[in-house]
């Protein structure tokens, strides 16, 4: 029935008159519960946007989300403070657990990847150096992008899709399940409560998995060194112990802070300005991936301006 | 019961974004009130509470909880507890820690303390036995009571319920309102409360208004019985009677 009476308004809107007749009695009853015997007004036409409006629209939308990421931190910021005078109003007790499950959990995948990568580096270098015969300079070539670029990004992206999502689908779901307004009627505000322990778990554990990254890094390429290039362990270590100094490593895990940090940030952002259900956690979740991610991108080139700018 | 108003409510505005609830409100909850909030589903009485506990900020008007104030929106301990439509119990906790939560926070008491105030709570709403089940495996009903617990776990004075006995069954909910009378008369706790029970309401409720979308307004107010035997407004009467509203148009 309640086709039928889509049916007929659909015709009715194009102009097309019709009528239910000769029904019965009960059938009519029917009719009139879908409000089959009133007639609509004509629906109007919206007019589809135009591209430019489009492209205009997102990047408005882009600029004003940037601006809610720096008032979070700025709020985060404000609450931090607050917490180191009073420090019994903070959450400590999640700080553990939460290393535990960002950290001490994605050591596998850690090592998996970070190898592979130097694995991958050497073995692609080797080809080119091979020609000059510079083939110890594969150690200098897996050594740098290890620490200097590859480990710490690597490590923060897997971060990011594992624990940066999980912080926004955790918070998400809390938040349309009104838990986040539950707590706040008991006072726990959901920086101190949820967001900082997360923040300084994600802090401090992420150099640590950054410093793993390096190893496994420079062994892969030191796979490579000793299986195609005929290179000696001890010349591997010497030529990295040359081309490598104390900087190449502290600038890799002082980078690793920072991108902890925009990941706990922006994960918590999102996830607390979910709205509108399990559709919404899904949405506010991609979206914090996605602008990790290009955060994370960023604050690198950000990084390697800096460091170029002073010389490091 | 002690005289005086607990909250006053002065030319309030409600609403999501653009969307008005209610214009203009104004209306008191005396100290040791039942105080019921009613109208049609939709009409914006769980948005109201919201207001009241402070959720969200009035654009107009002004919301005053004379004496006690609301602390909790500094991160102070709260002076009342309020229990949400949905339980909102929170899901990484056991029962017995959500209902603990208030108590870890803010009383110095031993754990074994606190988890014997817990387990009394617990006993109070009829879920004896449930401390260590996380809250997905409660039925809503019992959601609904263990939340009521942690509501009543710093044991406020004021305490906010939104449908406290929807999803209860008669039995329950009979004995809910027999917990909520007895708590008022020997203690004097204020209830703020939004319900669609019409026995419950008569039982317990000392005072309602009636909340409707279309006028966005508040077009009753006084003692539900009162109401039931005098009111000829045509969109209260149907509330009352449980009759259903006369449709519009033939
Ligand atoms: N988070 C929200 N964002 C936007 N609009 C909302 C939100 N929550 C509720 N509303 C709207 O506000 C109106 C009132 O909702 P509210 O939950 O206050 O109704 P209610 O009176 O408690 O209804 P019920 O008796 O069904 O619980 C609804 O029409 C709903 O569409
Ligand atoms: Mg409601």
């Amino acid at each position: 029935m309640a086709l039928l009476v889509h049916v007929r308004n659909r015709l009715e809107a194009q102009g097309i008159k019709s009528e239910f007749v000769g029904a019965s009695e009960q059938v009519q009853g029917i009719v009139h519960l879908y409000e089959g015997d009133v007639h609509l007004p004509p629906p109007k036409r919206r007019k589809p946007e135009s591209a430019l409006a489009q492209i205009g629209r997102a990047t408005v939308n882009v600029l004003i989300e940037a601006q809610l990421v720096f008032a979070f931190f700025g709020q985060m910021l404000i609450s931090a403070i607050a917490t180191v005078r009073a420090p019994r109003s903070a959450n400590w007790r999640e700080v553990l657990p939460t290393m535990e499950r960002t950290g001490a959990d994605a050591v596998p995948i850690v090592i998996l990847i970070n190898f592979l990568i130097g694995f991958v580096m050497a073995f692609q270098g080797a080809v080119q150096l091979k020609q000059f015969g510079a083939n110890i300079f594969v150690a200098d070539l897996v050594g740098l992008s290890v620490t200097r670029e590859l480990g710490p990004l690597m490590t923060a992206i897997i971060v990011c899709g594992r624990s940066g999502a999980a912080f926004a689908a955790e918070l998400g779901s809390m938040k349309v399940s009104e838990e986040i307004d539950a707590l706040r009627t008991m006072g726990f505000g959901a920086m101190p409560y949820l967001v900082l322990p997360r923040a300084l778990a994600l802090i401090l554990v992420m150099p640590l998995l950054t410093l793993l990254a390096d190893l496994v890094g420079l062994l892969g390429g030191l796979v490579v060194g000793l299986t195609t290039l005929d290179l000696s362990v001890a010349g591997y270590i010497t030529e990295t112990r040359k081309a490598l100094t104390v900087w190449d490593v502290y600038s890799g895990v002082i980078k690793s802070g920072v991108f902890a940090l925009a990941i706990a940030l922006i994960a918590c952002q999102q996830g607390l300005a979910t709205t509108g259900g399990a559709e919404g956690v899904g949405r506010r979740t991609t979206a914090s991936v996605v602008t990790i991610l290009f955060s994370l991108i960023l604050l690198d080139a950000g990084f390697t301006i800096l460091f170029h700018a002073f010389n490091l | 019961m002690t005289e005086g108003i607990l909250i006053r409510v002065t030319g309030l505005s409600i609403g999501w974004d653009d969307v008005v609830l209610q214009k203009n409100a104004s209306f008191d909850v005396a100290r040791g009130d039942i105080f019921a909030i009613l109208g049609g589903s939709g009409c914006g009485k769980s948005t109201l509470l919201r207001y009241l506990v402070g959720l969200e900020d009035p654009t107009e008007g002004t919301i005053e909880v004379t004496g006690i104030g609301r602390p909790h929106l500094d991160g102070g301990r709260p002076r009342f507890g309020v229990m949400f439509q949905s339980g909102a119990l929170i899901g990484s906790l056991t029962v017995g820690e959500n209902v603990g939560l208030p108590l870890q926070e803010w009383t110095d008491l031993a754990p074994e303390a606190a988890r014997a105030i817990v387990r009394a709570k617990l006993r109070l709403v009829g879920l004896p036995g449930v401390m260590e089940k996380m809250p997905s495996e409660l039925s809503g009903g019992m959601k609904k009571r263990a939340a009521i617990a942690r509501a009543m776990a710093l044991e406020p004075n004021l305490i906010f319920l939104d449908e406290p006995s929807a999803g209860l069954d008669p039995v329950s909910a009979v004995e809910l309102d027999e917990l909520i009378l007895t708590l008022n008369k020997s203690l004097g706790l204020t209830v703020v409360l939004v319900t669609h029970e019409l026995p419950s309401i008569f039982k317990i409720v000392s005072r309602c208004i009636m909340l409707d979308r279309d006028s966005q307004s508040i077009i009753a107010r006084g003692d539900p019985r009162a109401l039931r035997n005098e009111s000829t407004d045509p969109r209260v009467r149907p509330f009352f009677h449980r009759t259903p509203h006369e449709t519009k148009e033939g």
